[in-house]
This record gives structure tokens, sequence and C-alpha cells, in this order.
């Protein structure tokens, strides 16, 4: 974890309202899939630093890829950044997908919207694995709102790809959990993020069939290193830091098992 | 050239320099210890202690807005005894000053708070915390009436053998009256501000932006306010000031010292750069090199 001054090296617009920033960065050395950044904006008058899921590292090149939405006025702001410019980071934070675990077993990685970026570079990630740490299978459940895609081929490279869109262009019409039963994909190891309702849905269906599930959280937050408790989300045990069920989504997740938080 | 002298003394502790870390933006030192090292701070005060460990509020507990932010944790807290297990240990070893701040919804829960700090090695100054919501006065502060603030900080005094530094809060009328009834009560010092009250409303949800609707007002958007109020707290008793409110840089600090504070604390600036407090004990070094100033003590209150 560390402050560094990243330079960007490309952007991109993937789809409509959906960036794309490649940079070169010292964080990419120790980034592990589901991990995020945090993006310092460049004017004085937006102090909070934007959370932002690392969607690919390359430690060898000393690259990390960030994938994100324009939501509001500093994702805008970043959305005008060039080639060239240099931007503050702070990372790699957080705890990331447990791919150590993914070994020999059947793993379903599940992006709704723009939880999709983490779990691409989960899907890399559990390629490197050594040999016996392998997954037998990676299914990659990608939820769009239309055929306007993101992603995809980086998706198609590592996995085998089951769509859903919103408005029923491509794939499957309705949920990604509608997408996963219609291709009927049984898995041991679930690694997912999106938003709350799909997250809970997939809580249901993996106590339903069985599968081991980690979800990525999403909450506001200030600090990104676990000092302000500004991030937490409810868990089921005491939480380490101030035993009261009230986990850091910076520190203690984003990525945690599913029967460790609340997600009602 | 000869070396500008940073050190302060405030009720009889030599800091090495002015920079403090405020109470709730620092955590117990440990998370940003990764960043820098915590040695080269002035002090630091960790995050509000309660008696029992508090839940805190709901989320969302974090707005931003322009120049700054709204919070409201609602002190979440493990509670004394874990944090004399776990985070002082640590913090004494951080090799700089350590502040605890003492959180409470009465006078009774302060001081219990109190007591089992009393004495304790390692912890350098007691900091009170008196804008906690008062359960038994219907969650009004008891930060806001004088003869509540004497009192507890009497109550304080008596229990303490630590310096008592009495934290204000700026949702006051008149500062100085605060400020002269920690006085009158027997405070060491006095630290200003804690955050303003204020509001956020999510128009396209149409709802508040906080679960607690309300929420504290910190950085940059208060720092007028907090330079006025360190001002006419300093001029009103002869206790030393720890200034904060929106400190960012070292021109921030120096007008807080200029202003009246013998210390400065950095707060939210270190969510935005994990190193900001570096940076201002740097720049408040050169700025005396600048100007001829032989120790930064000397910044103190030299604007009337
Ligand atoms: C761990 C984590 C990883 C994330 N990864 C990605 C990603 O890979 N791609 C992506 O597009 N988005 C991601 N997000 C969401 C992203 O942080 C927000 O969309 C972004 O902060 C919005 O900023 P803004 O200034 O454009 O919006 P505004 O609404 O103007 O932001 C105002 C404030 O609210 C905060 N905020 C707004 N929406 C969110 C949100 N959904 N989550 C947390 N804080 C929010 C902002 O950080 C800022 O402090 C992630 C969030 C978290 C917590
Ligand atoms: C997230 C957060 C948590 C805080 N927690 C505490 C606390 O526990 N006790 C306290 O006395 N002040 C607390 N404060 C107030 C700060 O210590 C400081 O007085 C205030 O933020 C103004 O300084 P700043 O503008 O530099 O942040 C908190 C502030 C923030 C932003
Ligand atoms: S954002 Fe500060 S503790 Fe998580």
């Amino acid at each position: 974890m560390k402050k560094d001054t990243a330079v960007i090296l490309k952007t991109e617009i993937l789809a409509e309202g959906i960036h794309s920033m490649t940079l070169r960065t010292d964080i990419a050395e120790t980034a592990k899939a589901g991990q995020f950044v945090s993006v310092c904006l460049n004017d004085r008058t937006r102090l909070l630093p934007r959370p932002i899921s690392i969607c690919s590292a390359d430690a060898a090149e000393k690259t990390i890829r960030l994938v994100y939405r324009v939501q509001g006025s500093g994702t805008m702001q970043m959305s005008t950044w060039q080639k060239g410019d240099t931007v503050q980071l702070i990372g790699p934070l957080g705890k990331g997908f447990p791919t150590e675990e993914a070994g020999g077993k059947r793993v379903l990685l599940v992006g709704g919207g723009i939880g999709i970026p983490p779990l691409v570079f989960a899907a890399e990630q559990l390629l490197k694995e050594a040999d016996g740490q392998k997954p037998c299978e990676i299914v990659f459940a990608a939820g769009y709102r239309s055929d306007d895609t993101y992603l995809l081929p980086e998706i198609e490279a590592c996995a085998r790809a089951v769509i859903s869109t919103d408005d029923g262009s491509l794939g499957t019409a309705g949920t990604v959990l509608d997408a996963i039963r219609a291709n009927g994909i049984d898995a041991d190891l679930i690694f997912a993020c999106g938003p709350k309702v799909m997250l809970r849905a997939l809580k249901a269906y993996a106590e339903e069939t069985g599968a081991v599930l980690y979800v990525s959280m999403e909450e506001r937050m200030a600090c990104g290193v676990g000092a302000c408790l500004g991030c937490v989300t409810k868990t089921t045990a005491t939480d380490s830091h101030s035993m009261v069920k009230n986990a850091r989504v910076c520190t203690d997740g984003p990525v945690f098992s599913a029967e460790e938080v609340d997600l009602s | 050239m000869k070396d500008v002298d940073m050190r302060v003394s405030i009720a009889g502790v030599t800091l090495k320099n002015p920079v403090i870390t405020a109470s709730g933006t620092f955590g117990s030192g440990m998370e940003y210890s990764r960043f820098f090292d915590l040695k080269r701070l002035g002090g630091i005060t960790a995050k509000g202690v309660s008696l029992v460990p508090w839940e805190g509020n709901p989320v969302p507990r974090i707005a931003e807005v322009p120049s700054g932010m709204l919070n409201a944790i609602g002190l979440q807290n493990p509670g004394v005894e874990v944090f004399l297990e776990r985070d002082l240990p640590f913090l004494r070893n951080a090799g700089c000053a350590v502040i605890v701040n003492v959180a409470g919804h009465e006078p009774e829960e302060y001081y219990g708070v109190v007591e089992r700090l009393n004495g304790v090695p390692g912890i350098d100054f007691l900091e009170i915390n008196i804008s906690c919501p008062n359960v038994k006065a219907g969650g009004i502060t008891l930060g806001t009436d004088p003869k509540m603030i004497e009192e507890l900080t009497r109550g304080c005094k008596a229990r303490a053998s630590q310096p008592v530094i009495m934290k204000l809060t700026p949702n006051v009328t008149d500062i100085r009256v605060t400020a002269k009834a920690c006085e009158a009560g027997g405070a060491d010092a006095i630290s200003l501000i804690n955050t303003l009250t204020g509001m956020k409303i999510d128009i396209e949800r149409q709802t508040f932006a906080l679960a607690n609707r309300t929420g504290g007002l910190s950085g940059p958007a208060i720092r007028p306010v907090a330079v006025r109020m360190v001002y006419e707290a300093a001029n009103a008793v002869s206790l030393p000031v720890i200034g904060m409110g929106g400190i960012c840089t070292a021109e921030d600090a120096i007008e807080f010292m200029l202003a009246g504070a013998t210390a400065v604390a950095v707060g939210m600036a270190s969510f935005a750069d994990p190193c900001a407090a570096i940076d201002v004990i740097d720049g408040i070094y050169d700025y005396c090199v600048r100007h001829g100033a032989e120790k930064a003590a000397d910044l103190v209150g030299a604007v009337r």
C-alpha cells in the first residue's frame, strides 16, 4: 500500500459512459484481484478520493487498468484526463478474492454492470495460478444494461461467457441470475460484484446449490485505509476493529464471505 | 544559518513540532504507519474512546460537499479496554506525543473513561470531546452549555493525572464563553474546532445523503470559521490552544498559529493525502527559515 504518482498510458471509451484508463504505477507490483485504488481528483473542492477496482494489473510492466462508469462529477473529471497526465493513486487497498481456494473447482464469476471490472482481474489471476491450483472450469456471468457491452473480449479470452441484458438485446433477457439458470451453470465457488439486489439473489442461489460465495461490497469511503470508520457494512459476527458487527469495507473487505455480511 | 527550533510546549509536555493528527481522522496511527514514519509527527490523537464499545450510526456515514465532507460516524469504537490492550501499545511506541480522545453520553461515562486512563503510562494528554450527543439532554451536546462544560472539566481534571485538553464545538454562539468555561474548570489546554453541523440532501433520491440526516462538516470549507474561533478563544483565555479545521498545507497551519494556536491538527486532509501532516511540518520549517523565525513558537499569536 502506497501513495504513488501514476502516469496515464492510455484512455479508451468502451461503451456509453464506460471509460478505461491504463496507468503506469508501482501499485501494479502487489495488486490482487478484488483490490482497489483510491483515485485522487485534482481540483481542490472535491477532496475525497474515488475508490475504483483494479480491472487488470501487469506486475512486470508496472501497469494497472481501471474501468469506470461516469457517475457524477468526480468520474466525469476523470474522463477528461488524457494520456501523459499524472494521477495520484493510493493502493492497492483492501482484501481481494481468495483465488487460491479455486484449485480443481468449478468457478463462477458474476459481474453486474460496473461490478464486472474486478472479476475480469479475478479471471486473469485464476488462469495464472500454478498448475495443481487452477480451477477446472471458469464461467463468467456478466450482466449488462444492453448490447452496448464492455470488457467482453477480455472475459471471453479467459472464461466461458454467459450474458444477460436488461433489455434483452443480447444473451438472456433479465438478470444475471436468470442467465445463470438459463444456461444451467453449476459451480462450487462463486465470486461476485454488483448491486446489492444481485448479491442478495446470489446468496440465496448459493445456499440452494451449496456453492461457496464471496461478494465484493461497496460503500461510501473517505480514508480508504481503515482509519475513519466511514465505510462499514453490517456483519454477522463481531468485527475485528470495533467489536460491534460493523466491518470496514475498505480494509476488512471489499471482498467478504457471503456468510460474513448482512446483505439485507 | 541557525536551525529552526520546531518544538512547542503544552502544559509542560514538549512536542517535537507543532503538528498533530486530529481525532477520528488518523485511526490509531497504525493505518498510516505504512505511509511514513510516525516519529516525525508532533503527536497523534487517537479516535474517540468510550467506556463500552459504540456501534455508531447506520450508513451512509460519509458525504462529500464542496471543499469538505460531512461525517456521521457516530463515534464507533471498541471501548477503552480494547483501546488500552491493542491500540495504546502501538501508539506508545510511535515516537511522538499520544493524545487520547474521550467520548461519553453523559458526565459519568466520561469520568469512567478518564478514571481508566488515569496514570496509564504512554498517554501524554487526554482530550475530552464535548461534542458527543448527550443522551439525558435529549441528544444535545453538553458542549454548548458553559456550566456543564465547567463541571465536566473539573470532574475530568480531578480524575486525571495527565494534562486535560477540552475540545470545543463550534456550534455555539460565542466560542469565548465556552473557552472561558474550560479555563474556569481548570483545563490545561483547549482544542478547536470540532466539526460544524451540516446537512446534504440527495435531490435525485429526494432524501438525506447521510442516514443520520445531519453530519459534521470538516475540511477547507470550515477553515475561515476555525481561524476566527481560534483567534477569539486564544485571546479570551490564557490556555494553550490547539487549532484545527481544514488544515491541508503549511500555509493553512501557519494561519492558525499566527491567530494564536500553539499547535495545530491535520484532520481530513490525510484522507486525500496520507502524508499531508508531514508536508505541513516541512512547510512550517521552511516558512520559519524564510521569515527568520528562530523558533516555530515565535509564530504563535503573532497577529493580534
Ligand atoms: C471498493 C469499490 C470499488 C469500486 N470500483 C469501481 C469500478 O471499478 N468502476 C466504477 O465505475 N465504479 C467503482 N466504484 C464506484 C465508484 O467509487 C463511484 O462510482 C464513484 O466514487 C463516483 O464518484 P463521482 O464523483 O463520479 O460521483 P458523485 O456521486 O459525485 O460522488 C460523490 C461522493 O460519493 C461517493 N460515491 C458515489 N457513488 C459511490 C459508490 N457507488 N460507491 C462508493 N462511493 C460512491 C464518491 O466517491 C464521492 O465521495 C467502486 C466503489 C467501491 C467502494
Ligand atoms: C471522519 C471523522 C471522524 C472524527 N471523529 C472524531 C472523534 O472521534 N473525536 C473528536 O473529537 N473529533 C472527531 N472528528 C473531528 C476532527 O478531529 C476535527 O476536529 C475536524 O474534522 C476538523 O478538522 P479538519 O477540517 O482538518 O478535518 C472527526 C472528524 C472526521 C472527519
Ligand atoms: S473509508 Fe475510512 S475506514 Fe474505510
